[in-house]
């Protein structure tokens, strides 16, 4: 599904991926862990294609796909999907517009019918219960005036609805409470399959206790310094990044 | 996406797609002015005396006028002898008593423009007058309105069947020298649409007005008058376009709005004259005064304009709250890309108590766009209980264009309560990124994002018009980025 070869990439004119690798297969779900400033975020974003990320070296491919050579939205419609760690509100432009834009947009991609407003209420219908979120939130203006809980609620709905094959999830359990974040990681857990790989980039491993991870990376000083199965994470938690970091510089 | 070179040359036609000339023979004055061009126009429209010496007062005024420059914008000096004052169309009769007597050429033109004349076609529910370069070439449903009392016509039209309304409302909101303009206006106007909508009805359909300037080195000045008596209810709407030329053309027309006891009136523009190319050359200059009076109590004027065209926009819907509890209201979005100007805003003069007005403006700028927001909200001592509410909203596109706002505030009743906000935005790069990332390509992004900006302005048009606005704002900022 998803190959990194020795990434780099430099953000604000630091560098902060310094070789990574990382192999996913598909239906496989990565948890990326790792302390504050360790690259977490910069690996998502450059995954995604943010525009002010520069990658000064390696490779990343997708499904065959050099997935550097691709525009953010064409990644998107191949199914690379990124719930942001911070939405941005776009003000004035309905929710549910906007994701009906975006649905329209991946299956003209696939040379898919678009759907008209009444094919597409009926489809999301099932996935805004499942987010309990309802109509008055379709309604509102992307992200606009929405809580915390509400913005990755959103987040996950999209998730839902534009079904990619590819989904990195970006400190998504930040700023939840635990019953929001159990909402959140029930919607998460009902798009597991064998098609569809996930990268979860966390801080803490709380969020792991709900989303049951295949691997657990630990990221720290912008390369991957270790790798176990879902008990790293508990690792982590006892022990703290510290005798990670030292390790890494020893390696 | 535009890949191939055929797809870009498709994208750049695109750009202004009302650019076209029609080949018509003109009856077109040699330029320049003088009494006697007044005269001539006044003899050729079969004026009463009344109106020649209303021209020729206003034209004496008019001499006596420095011209005004306190506008936020950079306008070449307008050589006024070397504008023709009077172009129309050549036609066997004396003028059209039927859609089938109008100039094949001329339905043609309208059909391309998308605002087929004949009845047929015609969108439900919206009556039109066609003007075209200095004359009214056909007015559509006349026969339904006369059914209910309202009179629609070309303003020549009316200065034949209704003088006495004339002579009791023209310049009676906007006088022969107000302003720079409106005194050139008043002493050459040609042509324009004029409503009178009696006691008690409510108009059953919209009207409309389309405006187009086809011959060269011509200006277009049209007066619009509409009279909405007691109880009386009318929506207007006008719009705009003119082909691609290298030199500027003016257009300065006038606008009169009188709202009698508990009548409604509601005028929408959407003006999309040619702005001039991607270096600033060409382009109709929109020197424009329109004015509404709430004359009457419980009288409301509500202005919606979504201003996209034009090298230069200079305009002031206004209202004049005269009656007590009369309301007043603006909406407007003005959006300039490469080197387009707008100076525009509103004046809401609160004179009758208890009387509202609401502002609210949204001006997007592009490339080397200049945008200004200029408003005054001026309280009357006798305005007891006045309230204005101002919103004004910038969003700017690229760091070569710029945003102004210029708000006066007038109040001589301490009870007046008046509010005003302003925010100016960038479209940020998180944004973009974010639909980006859901699919969207940058343009359509962009597009939705704008839109967004303008929702509370395209919601107040008239259902028929509030799509047309928005793909006419999508085609204005094509290339605004990337």
């Amino acid at each position: 599904m998803l190959s990194i070869n020795k990434l780099c990439a430099r953000a604000g004119g630091r560098d902060i991926l310094k070789g990574l690798d990382l192999e996913v297969g598909s239906g496989e779900v990565h948890a990326i862990m790792g302390p504050n400033g360790s690259g977490k975020s910069t690996l998502a974003g450059v995954l995604a294609g943010r525009p002010d990320l520069e990658v000064t070296g390696g490779s990343v491919t997708y499904r065959g796909h050099d997935l550097l050579e691709m525009d953010p939205e064409e990644r998107a419609r191949e199914g690379v999907f990124l719930a942001f760690q911070y939405p941005v509100e776009i003000p004035g432009v309905n929710n549910v517009y906007l994701l009906k834009a975006a649905l329209n947009a991946i299956r003209k991609h696939r040379g898919e019918a678009e759907l008209d407003a009444f094919e597409f209420l009926a489809r999301i219908k099932d996935k805004t219960k499942l987010m309990q979120m309802d109509d008055s939130f379709l309604n509102r203006g992307v992200n606009e005036g929405f809580s915390g809980g509400e913005k990755k609620r959103n987040e996950v709905l999209q998730m839902a609805v534009l079904e990619p094959a590819l989904a990195v999830l970006d400190e998504t359990d930040s700023g939840l409470d635990i019953d929001a974040l159990k909402v959140v990681a029930d919607g998460v857990n009902s798009l597991r399959s064998p098609d569809r790989s996930m990268i979860v980039v966390t801080h803490y491993q709380r969020l792991l206790d709900y989303i049951v991870p295949d691997f657990v990376h630990v990221l720290s000083g912008g390369k991957i310094v270790r790798s176990g199965g879902k008990e790293l994470a508990l690792e982590l938690e006892a022990r703290g990044y510290d005798w990670l970091r030292d390790g890494a510089d020893a390696a | 996406m535009a890949t191939g070179q055929q797809d870009v040359e498709e994208l750049v036609a695109r750009k202004y797609r009302h650019g076209f000339v029609t080949d018509i023979e003109s009856d077109t004055v040699p330029p320049g002015l003088d009494e006697s061009v007044i005269r001539l126009i006044s003899l050729k429209k079969k004026e009463p005396d009344f109106l020649l010496q209303w021209r020729l007062k206003a034209y004496e005024h008019w001499l006596t006028m420095p011209k005004p420059n306190w506008a936020h914008v950079n306008i070449a000096p307008i050589d006024y002898q070397a504008i023709s004052y009077y172009s129309a169309p050549k036609k066997k009769t004396d003028g059209p008593k039927s859609l089938d007597e109008v100039d094949p050429k001329l339905l043609e033109t309208y059909d391309k423009l998308g605002i087929p004349l004949h009845e047929r076609a015609r969108l439900a529910g919206v009556a039109v007058d066609a003007v075209f370069d200095s004359v009214s070439v056909a007015t559509t449903f006349k026969k339904k309105l006369n059914e209910a009392g309202v009179i629609f016509c070309p303003f020549s039209e009316a200065v034949q069947d209704h003088p006495e309304l004339l002579e009791q409302y023209l310049g009676s909101v906007v006088p022969t020298g107000d302003n720079f303009f409106a005194a050139l206006n008043s002493a050459v106007f040609t042509d324009g649409s004029f409503v009178y909508v009696p006691k008690g009805v409510r108009c059953p359909m919209e009207l409309s007005t389309y405006f187009r300037i086809n011959a060269a080195n011509t200006g277009q000045f049209e007066r619009t008058l509409i009279i909405a008596d007691e109880g009386s209810h009318v929506s207007y709407l006008e719009g705009c376009t003119a082909p691609m030329r290298d030199e500027n053309q003016l257009h300065a027309a006038v606008v009169e709005l009188v709202a009698l006891d508990d009548a409604e009136i509601k005028y929408s523009t959407v003006q999309n004259w040619y702005p001039g190319d991607e270096n600033g050359v060409g382009g109709i200059y929109n020197f424009v005064t329109k004015r509404g009076d709430c004359r009457g109590r419980n009288a409301k004027i509500s202005w919606t304009q979504v201003e996209t065209g034009s090298a230069i926009t200079w305009k002031y819907p206004s209202c004049i709250l005269r009656g007590d509890n009369s309301v007043g209201e603006f909406y407007s979005v003005a959006l300039t890309n490469h080197y387009q100007q707008a100076d525009t805003g509103t004046k809401m003069v609160h004179i009758g108590r208890n009387t509202k007005s609401t502002i609210v403006s949204k001006g997007i700028s592009a490339g080397r766009g200049q945008n200004a927001y200029r408003g005054l909200v001026k309280i009357m001592p006798s305005a007891e209980g006045a309230r204005n509410h101002t919103q004004c909203d910038s969003l700017l596109m690229g760091s070569d264009c710029g945003a102004h706002t210029f708000p006066y505030m007038e109040i001589a009743n301490p009870g007046a309560v008046v509010e005003h906000e302003a925010t100016t935005s960038k479209i940020s790069e998180d944004q973009l990124f974010y639909c980006r990332q859901r699919g969207i390509s940058e343009e359509d992004a962009v597009n939705m994002i704008v839109n967004g900006f303008c929702k509370e302005v395209f919601r107040e048009l008239p259902m028929e018009f509030a799509v047309e606005a928005q793909n006419l704002l999508s085609v204005s900022l094509e290339g605004a980025v990337g």
